[in-house]
């Protein structure tokens, strides 16, 4: 009776125990921040074609149910693929899913969840193509696949194939529709939403190797991988995971041994039937219409991201760039040289690497920009020193006797620079900064790599999703070109206003 | 040496890429003086007017203008040779042969342009007075490039005058004119000899030269080779370099 008792209020004191720990971890939850890139396409992480605002794909669905078990609630960062890596070692988010492969490579540089799932690549032809079937059967064909994966690796080793590395897999596929390529070898559910659909395609032979896919987390994050690991496990064993990739299609026999999953229970394949049906080719022109309208909010988002950050980059670079042409023509010689050596160093290197090293870089330094900050510094900066040059012409084509009126008035070197030589120089720079902010508007794009969402990233977006290269770089196109008219015509009445009093 | 002078230079010395430009040029002006400074094409005589303003910078020698000093001794120009140069500049105009007026601004602008910045003040009511003495009231609101050569150098003398000089400094002024304008320029330039202000012209006018002056500096090769009364100089010059000069303007 006592021993009864004694279990009894163990029991009650146990399980009092445990909800005053679910409620501390409720309450002490940090939202799980993941990365991935959802214009790299389906099926992992992916804006849904038919409402562009809603994040899909099995990897989605995958991570929300693993943040569910964690207790936590997802947060998604979009960001660039090229992007995911550096983002998540310099700690803008705790993970990153995204059809990561496991390799010894990757793994020297991060850690990787358990499996969540094992795949195979796939070999694409065309529907006519008779043959290809296999890696050997390649030789003395051009194949396309994507950079840094498993079947790149293996193509090469095989050797004798003219090899094509694409960025993005849907130009790999619409190559081989239009016989750039002869085979396109890529990671069989790429194959399955890319190839399959298309009537123009078909797959051949068998699935090759075998691949793993890991969520990736930063080195030294051994609590959260064991938490992260704990969650898919669960997630294997009450067969959830299962239930996400039938509901995708992905289910596989290989995944059912792999998870020792054999439940016959069956999910009908909604999502890929959602996706079949929202990419099939539109058939009127409504239809097209109306899937472009769709298109607008998003894009509509992007030009103002777009338009925000080469405003922005531009007040810097012509502040930045007026000094620089200051110090150039009328400093000591430190500042000179000093100033030479930042034109020429960032003249002479890509603005892309000026942008992961503003961003990814510094903050091993100790300065952390948030991404918009950090992709206007960078634009800015680096415009900075083409305008500096611009403006170093400008003023020289003022007049030396512009110059010694000012000074036998009286004035200051400086006060005769500002009042006198800076503003005739700025007539004659007016062009050449218009036509460097429509270039800036358009390099603006390279930003996509620091996570932030602008025309390209969704031009990109848009066009994997439905193969639509034409209709939707018009509209993008349309959209850059609505953004830089209305400077077109600021700067001609900058121009009209600046010509007066100079003969024509 | 005069304790009245307004402008006295001593033993000036210039060179350009080791050719002696100005050598060894020593001067005086007296207030309210109309100096003219004659003599052949490359001969200094616009170096030396440069260096009063210190435009160009002397290799050696002394420049002393109302009050304000400036030596040199083959040192490197510093920072407070600059500020003393600037010093200087307050009691000295300058008008140029091309006009060099602020193409930018209007020429009501031109004139209030230099006492806005350096001296802080508007002035609007002083500069069209000067340019009415200068006989451009009607001109005020247009901008430099719609107007004649001749109103164009008279908006500069205006532009000068604005900062109220001691000493007006001219280079060629009409060289770039032809003779019906030069002499709306000219007049003015009689009109402020009138006023009592000190002028040192560097001119090829010398019919001007010749009337208007008080005396006249005959420059060769980087010297003074000549200096005294127009009447002495035009009619009975005591060096034969002078004399072959003037001849060929008759």
């Amino acid at each position: 009776m006592g021993v009864q008792r004694a279990t009894a209020l163990w029991r009650v004191q146990g399980s009092a125990l445990a909800l005053l720990l679910l409620f501390m971890s409720m309450a002490s939850a940090e939202p799980l921040r993941w990365a991935s890139d959802a214009s790299s396409g389906a099926p992992y992480v992916f804006h849904d074609p038919a409402d562009q605002s809603r994040l899909t794909g099995y990897e989605t669905d995958l991570i929300t149910a693993l943040a569910a078990h964690l207790g936590q609630t997802p947060v998604f960062v979009q960001n660039d693929w090229d992007g995911l890596i550096p983002g998540l070692q310099r700690g803008l988010y705790d993970v990153v899913i995204d059809g990561i492969e496991i390799t010894p490579e990757h793994r020297a540089a991060l850690d990787f969840s358990t499996p969540y799932y094992r795949t195979a690549e796939r070999i694409a032809v065309r529907r006519d193509a008779v043959g290809l079937d296999g890696i050997a059967a390649l030789r003395g064909h051009v194949v396309g696949t994507l950079k840094d994966t498993l079947s790149q690796r293996l193509l090469e080793q095989a050797g004798g194939i003219a090899l094509r590395s694409y960025d993005d897999e849907t130009n790999a596929y619409s190559d081989l529709a239009d016989s750039r390529l002869d085979a396109v070898m890529l990671d069989a559910p790429i194959a399955q939403y890319y190839a399959v659909p298309d009537p123009r395609l078909k797959l051949a032979g068998v699935p090759i190797g075998v691949l793993s896919y890991g969520i990736a987390i930063r080195q030294g994050r051994e609590a959260l991988q064991t938490r992260i690991d704990a969650g898919l496990e669960a997630m294997r064993r009450d067969g959830e995971l299962r239930r996400i990739l039938q509901r995708w299609a992905l289910w596989t026999p290989e995944m059912a041994a792999f998870t020792n999953d054999a439940s016959p229970e069956r999910v009908a394949p909604v999502d890929w039937r959602h996706w079949l049906k929202a990419t099939r080719p539109t058939a009127g022109w409504r239809q097209a219409l109306a899937r472009y309208a769709g298109f607008l909010p998003l894009i509509g988002q992007a030009a103002l991201m777009t338009l925000a950050v080469s405003a922005c980059a531009m007040v810097v670079a012509v502040a930045v760039g007026l000094l620089l042409a200051l110090a150039r023509r009328y400093g000591r010689w430190p500042l000179r040289v000093a100033a030479t050596a930042y034109i020429e160093i960032v003249r002479g290197t890509p603005l892309l690497i000026q942008i992961l090293l503003i961003f990814y870089g510094l903050p091993s330094l100790g300065i952390r920009l948030d991404p918009f900050l950090a992709g206007v510094a960078a634009l800015g900066l680096n415009y900075a020193a083409y305008e500096a040059e611009n403006y170093r012409a400008g003023l020289q084509s003022v007049p030396h006797g512009q110059m010694e009126a000012a000074l036998a008035l009286n004035m200051t070197r400086a006060q005769a620079v500002r009042h006198v030589v800076v503003p005739q120089a700025f007539r004659f720079v007016v062009p050449v900064m218009t036509n460097d902010f429509i270039s800036l508007l358009k390099d603006s794009s390279l930003v996509s790599v620091i996570t932030l969402t602008e025309l390209t990233q969704a031009y990109e977006r848009l066009s994997t999703t439905y193969y639509d290269y034409l209709g939707t770089g018009l509209l993008v196109g349309a959209a850059y070109l609505l953004l830089g008219l209305p400077f077109v015509r600021l700067a001609r009445l900058a121009e009209r206003r600046l010509a007066v009093g100079h003969p024509k | 040496m005069s304790p009245a002078a307004i402008v006295r230079v001593r033993d000036l010395r210039k060179g350009f890429d080791g050719q002696l430009v100005l050598d060894g040029i020593s001067l005086e002006v007296s207030p309210g003086e109309l100096l003219s400074v004659i003599g052949p094409s490359g001969c200094g005589k616009s170096t030396l007017l440069r260096c009063l303003n210190l435009l160009e910078i002397p290799d050696s020698g002394e420049v002393a203008l109302a009050g304000h000093v400036v030596s040199r001794s083959g040192k490197p120009w510093r920072r407070s040779d600059e500020a003393a140069a600037h010093a200087l500049r307050a009691a000295v105009g300058m008008v140029f042969q091309g006009f060099n007026l602020f193409p930018h601004r209007t020429v009501l602008d031109n004139v209030m342009l230099a006492p806005r910045v350096v001296k802080r003040v508007a002035g609007a009511r002083e500069a069209m007075e000067l340019l009415d003495k200068v006989g451009l009231a009607g001109l005020a609101g247009r901008y430099p490039t719609t107007l004649s050569g001749g109103q164009q150098q008279r908006a500069a003398i205006a532009r000068a005058l604005a900062m109220a000089p001691r000493v007006m400094l001219y280079d060629e002024p009409t060289s770039a004119l032809d003779p019906e304008r030069a002499e709306e320029v000219l007049g003015v330039m009689r009109q402020l000899d009138a006023e009592g202000m000190t002028q040192i012209v560097v001119t090829h006018e010398m019919r001007f030269a010749h009337a208007a002056s008080d005396r006249i500096a005959f420059m060769e090769a980087g010297r003074i080779v000549e200096l005294g009364h127009p009447d002495v100089l035009f009619s009975a010059p005591s060096d034969p370099r002078t004399r072959r000069f003037l001849r060929t303007f008759l």
